[in-house]
């Protein structure tokens, strides 16, 4: 198959995904299986994909001419193969995982809920292959729309509401800012792709840089810098696999790689630091990474602390495009993975809590890890991912950003970085200790009966549900023992060789 | 055939003008729908091969009668007119077969006929206002199309009597508007004693400082922005177009208002030059103001309507002041962007009308309340009315997205930023009253128990063909764009005026 | 400038003057009446003003009627304005028809001429319809 045929397949599949759901609604398991398989087809269409692009084939592919000089096309490059590859090998488990909640909680309409899903991975694999920022933003905005529903889906009062503040925040901010600046971008460069060390150098002063950055960082919505976060704890009305795979992984991932994908390919980071044209948006990084960490500690539902653990975490990402290092570059594009495989995790158990037990506040938690025991231990294994412990693979993006922002002199923001993992101990530990630890709350059936064998003691998920998030926290230490593959791959993106990561 | 081709440019207008009489003559409703339909396929399949000719930059001139002008009356056709040929002839043809079909519930079926007949009379007019070259040639179609379109509004009364008093208002308005116009005419032709377009600009050239000349480009377009419904001038628009038979809402709200923004361009930048210091202050003082005003004024007032028809109708006016910014940029990029959002809101409009007639044909009203959750029972319908919405929006992948990308640039070519912020925060106010209509259809929960069928196919299928064209060309846009370039470069660089090819008769000087 | 008040000035454009005095007519009682019959005969005015503008502007001073008379120095008006509101009176005589008509057709509807009470029957209709529709929904919850 030819490169751009393999491209071409790779958007297809999700699309034919998405029909299918529409041409079945009736047939659950039909629609399930089919969806199923072709995701596993998907994943082996992405990995051919990469096998050929780190062979070094050109993978590039021109689909229609959308202005006499710009054209909705696709090309392969390292920040979008790895981020194809998340995107695409957690579809896989999050299909499952979807499958056995929306059974195990008696959701409606999942023909509906999947069509839609397999339209939002979809347009994920094309903000990952984008070749222009025109491109990027027509996917981007797919992304939007095709999840609006999903939030929505409950059909509720909060349902409805959570899901206006969802489309209110990323629609208002991608046209009112990205577009803009993604227009005057293109009037100020003359051209929009994406190449290796940007297209802005020397094409306009510090300060428009400055304000152009501005407009992009705060135009992304999706990667949730504060002031504009407000919409990731308002999408977590959606159902659970929602949250897991799109409100923890492919539409704030899509955020944040935007995020990068611009800095890198659009500013360039050698313009950035030589313009110090980003050093602005270091601060709010560092602010957004505090601030929502410190109101992470306050939620006690589980999904909105777990929600504003993203804000912060995304926030990391932003700050390693901001400190304008190659180093910071690499790190925030290794932290799009390993963050993506800690909360998928973390999700997938907050929704396994909710289909065992119908429990979503933290405090009513004490004491399940008992009768819950794999995805507790998944949980921690999720949390101490987050935080940064070995030997999960968490550990290495957070000591690369961690060095760049030492190399770049930046020691408050090293600091920052500190201080913010110290927090994440704080609101992510205890959870799970007291899963274990604590006895438990309700009396009855969560209550210990010690003459029972254990086995016959627990009250886990069904197993669809328990199977994904065990295989993504296994992924988590996997990838501790991979990283420097990835930062390998990553290093052709800032064109200068960085640091080798050694092996754990 | 070569006959054909040489004499296409009055064939395009003189075969709808004749289907007309000839659909009372034979006075059967399904002979006069195929004599209408044939003939707008036609001026369709003409208008395209119009387009083809000119979209390299040429000039085609015809003389009527073989008299030449400035004496003889002058059709002449560059990208910017063949361009609105295309929109006008495209949306009646695929108006048409809707109409067919949405007809019958709204209008008394003695009057189909005339209904047919009136139809290809504002046709006619539409198509004779874009093409010719005559000034006065301009009013006289104008009325065609107008007192065609009166009766057009008026024939709603069969459903809901105010269809009469706003087609009464559309009359006033629209009389006064036809008159100021002339009134401008009559002063051009007493300063150069010519209204030959192409005449009129080498004689208006050194006439500059010319109070006459000024008071006529005055009222040329008061008169015609009251018929394209620029901001304060807007009071008939949405009577006309909420109690109008559903598609005469569709072929009015895409086609009507485009052609009389046409005929300002013409006259602003071919009859009189673009070099003139007063156009530039009616630019600055008068259409840029009320541009943004009817964008930001009429979005919101959109955003309060009960009736899905008005909002739309609101929406029209908001969008109409997208394209009078575009005129308000003053250069080719602005232009470009209003000559292809002329095209793009045509589709869009002309899809989102046709969709909300298919849902009023089924449920009987057009209030919003009552489409609650209709969204499960018209799958089709309403997936028409979110598209077309995304695109009233400007969600990349559709045509709206396309017009305002290009819009974005030309303000940003000329270093109007803050003018490009306003144009992306109107748009916010567009998300606000679509979100309305999409919340309606799907996620609120249906008020009555009655289960309605997803609308007939004959409805469906013309709808679709626009809702697709509205994403085509969001995709594919630079057919479009190129046209539009094309256009606005004839408009403001004068190419109007230059040579042309002389098609038809050779003879009579 | 300095003329604009002279008596040149003013007796020289009477013909304008008197358009400018029968436009307004026109135009104020368009905007004044209540009475939608009232409306059609102003715009009739203000159309006609219109005409006379354009027929006194093809008169050539000393030009007799254009018709050819065989003396080569005869001074003929110029005709084509003429001609041209000859077409505009077509129009406005089809307008005041369809005017008349749509008047008709307001009265066996509504049963009034009257701008205002026919707008009250609208805006009467509009919150009954809006009424009706509260109780609707107020019925399915």
């Amino acid at each position: 198959m030819t490169p751009s045929m393999q491209i071409i397949l790779s958007m297809l599949l999700p699309l034919v995904a998405c029909l299918t759901c529409v041409l079945l609604p009736k047939l659950n398991n039909l629609r399930d299986g089919i969806t199923l398989v072709l995701a596993i087809l998907l994943f082996g269409t992405v990995l051919r994909i990469y096998q050929g692009f780190s062979l070094g084939a050109d993978y590039s592919l021109e689909l229609i001419q959308f202005h006499p000089n710009i054209s909705i096309a696709f090309k392969i490059e390292p920040l979008g193969m790895v981020f194809a590859l998340v995107a695409s090998s957690l579809w896989i488990l999050t299909h499952i995982y979807g499958v056995g909640y929306m059974r195990g909680n008696n959701e409606k309409k999942h023909a509906r809920f999947f069509a839609c899903f397999a339209f939002a991975i979809f347009a994920t694999i094309g903000i990952a292959f984008s070749a222009n920022l025109l491109t990027l933003f027509l996917f981007y905005e797919l992304l939007t729309v095709s999840t609006y529903p999903l939030v929505a889906h409950k059909e509720t009062g909060e349902a409805k509401s959570g899901a206006r503040t969802y489309l209110g925040i990323l629609m208002g901010t991608s046209i009112v800012f990205l577009l803009t600046a993604i227009v005057w971008t293109h009037v100020i460069a003359g051209r929009m792709d994406f190449v290796v060390g940007g297209i802005l150098a020397d094409k306009t002063t510090a300060g428009f840089l400055a304000i152009l950055l501005g407009l992009f960082a705060f135009g992304i919505g999706k990667a949730a810098l504060m002031p504009f976060h407000r919409w990731l704890p308002a999408a977590m009305v959606a159902p659970t696999p929602v949250s897991a795979l799109l409100h923890a992984v492919a539409v704030v991932k899509a955020g944040v790689f935007s995020m990068l994908k611009i800095g890198v390919y659009i500013f360039g980071i050698e313009n950035l630091s030589l313009t110090g044209a980003s050093e602005w948006l270091m601060w709010v990084a560092a602010f957004s990474i505090l601030a929502a960490s410190i109101i992470a500690m306050q939620q006690d539902n589980l999904k909105r602390r777990l929600a504003y653990s993203t804000v912060s975490q995304l926030s990391y990402i932003t700050l390693g495009v901001a400190l304008a290092t190659s180093m910071g570059a690499i790190g925030g594009g290794l932290h799009i993975v390993t963050h993506a495989f800690g909360k998928i995790t973390l999700f997938m158990c907050a929704g396994a809590i909710y289909v065992a037990t119908h429990k979503t506040e933290i405090s009513d938690m004490r004491g399940l890890g008992r009768t819950m025991p794999f995805t507790f231990i998944a949980f921690g294994i999720g949390a101490m991912n987050i935080i940064g412990l070995p030997p999960m693979a968490g550990s290495w993006s957070k000591w690369m950003l961690m060095v760049a922002a030492a190399d770049s002199g930046q020691l408050i923001m090293m600091s920052v970085l500190m201080v913010s993992s110290l927090l994440n101990v704080a609101y992510l530990v205890p959870i799970f200790a007291r899963g274990f630890f604590s006895p438990a709350t309700g009396t009855g059936s969560t209550a210990i009966n010690a003459d029972i064998p254990w086995r016959e003691r627990l009250s886990e998920a069904p197993l669809l549900c328990v199977m994904p998030l065990c295989i993504t926290a296994v992924g988590c230490i996997v990838l501790f023992f991979y990283a420097n593959s990835i930062t390998d791959f990553l290093e052709p993106i800032t064109q200068i060789p960085v640091p080798e990561v050694s092996n754990g | 055939m070569s006959a054909l081709v040489n004499h296409s440019l009055i064939l395009v207008v003189l075969i709808p003008l004749l289907a007309a009489p000839l659909c009372m003559l034979f006075g059967n409703r399904a002979v006069a729908f195929w004599i209408s339909f044939f003939a707008s396929l036609f001026a369709l399949i003409l208008s395209l091969h119009l387009l083809l000719m000119v979209i390299d930059g040429d000039v085609l001139s015809y003389h009527l009668g073989g008299w030449a002008p400035p004496l003889g009356i002058e059709y002449r056709v560059d990208a910017a007119n063949a361009l609105v040929l295309l929109i006008v002839s495209a949306i009646s043809t695929v108006v048409l077969p809707y109409a067919r079909v949405s007809i019958k519930d709204e209008i008394a079926e003695h009057h189909h006929t005339l209904f047919f007949a009136c139809y290809m009379l504002c046709f006619t007019g539409l198509l004779g206002v874009a093409i010719t070259g005559d000034a006065f040639n301009v009013f006289v179609f104008l009325e065609i199309s107008s007192l065609s379109t009166y009766v057009l509004v008026a024939l709603g009364a069969n459903k809901d009597k105010r269809a009469l008093s706003a087609a009464y208002d559309y009359l006033i308005l629209g009389t006064i508007g036809a008159t100021f116009f002339v009134i401008g005419l009559g002063l051009i032709y007493m300063s150069t004693g010519t209204l030959n377009m192409v005449d009129l600009s080498q004689r208006l050239a050194p006439l500059e400082d010319n109070k006459t000349v000024r008071t006529a480009f005055a009222f040329i377009v008061i008169g015609m922005g009251l018929k394209i419904a620029i901001y304060p001038l807007h009071r008939w628009l949405p009577g006309a177009y909420t109690y109008a038979p559903s598609a005469i809402s569709a072929f009015l709200a895409a086609t009507a208002t485009k052609v009389a923004i046409y005929v300002v361009l013409r006259f602003m930048f071919s009859v009189f030059s673009a070099k003139f210091g007063f156009e530039l202050d009616t630019v600055r003082l008068i259409f840029f103001p009320f541009a943004i005003i009817a964008m930001f004024a009429a979005s919101l007032i959109a955003v309060y309507q009960v009736n899905l028809k008005r909002l739309l109708a609101y929406s029209s006016i908001a969008q109409i002041g997208y394209m009078l910014l575009g005129v308000a940029l003053f250069s080719s990029a602005g232009l470009t962007a209003t000559m292809a959002h002329l095209f793009n809101h045509a589709i869009t409009k002309g899809a989102m009308f046709m969709a909300v007639g298919a849902i009023i044909m089924r449920i009987g009203s057009p209030l919003l309340p009552k489409m609650a959750g209709l969204g499960r029972q018209m799958p089709w319908t309403s997936a028409a009315i979110v598209l077309g919405g995304l695109s009233l929006i400007g969600v990349p992948g559709t045509a709206g997205f396309v017009s305002k990308w290009l819009l974005l640039t030309a303000a940003f070519q000329q270093g109007y930023w803050f003018i490009a912020l306003l144009i992306v925060a109107s748009s916010l106010l567009a998300v606000i009253y679509v979100w309305k209509c999409v919340e309606t259809l799907y996620l609120t929960p249906s008020t009555s128990n009655v289960a309605v069928a997803e609308a007939p196919l004959s409805l469906l299928v013309p709808t679709y063909v626009l809702v697709i064209a509205t994403i085509w060309f969001g995709l594919d846009a630079s057919t479009i764009t190129v046209a539009s370039q094309t256009a606005a470069e004839s408009l403001i660089g004068g190419g109007y005026g230059g040579e042309a090819t002389v098609m038809g008769v050779e003879g009579r000087k | 400038m300095d003329n604009l008040f002279s008596s040149g000035f003013i007796f020289g454009h009477m013909n304008y003057w008197l358009f400018v005095v029968l436009m307004m007519t026109g135009l104020y009682i368009v905007v004044s009446r209540g009475n939608l019959l009232k409306k059609v005969v102003g715009l009739n005015l203000f159309q006609a003003a219109v005409f006379m503008l354009y027929i006194s502007m093809g008169k050539v001073a000393g030009g007799t009627a254009p018709i050819l008379t065989g003396n080569p120095d005869e001074v003929y008006s110029n005709p084509l304005p003429h001609v041209l509101i000859l077409t505009a009176i077509v129009v406005g005589i089809a307008t005041t028809s369809l005017g008349l008509a749509l008047i008709v057709r307001i009265n066996e509807s509504y049963g009034t001429i009257e701008e205002d009470e026919v707008l009250a029957l609208d805006q009467q209709q509009e919150r009954d319809e809006l009424a009706a529709l509260e109780e609707e929904v107020l019925k399915s919850k």
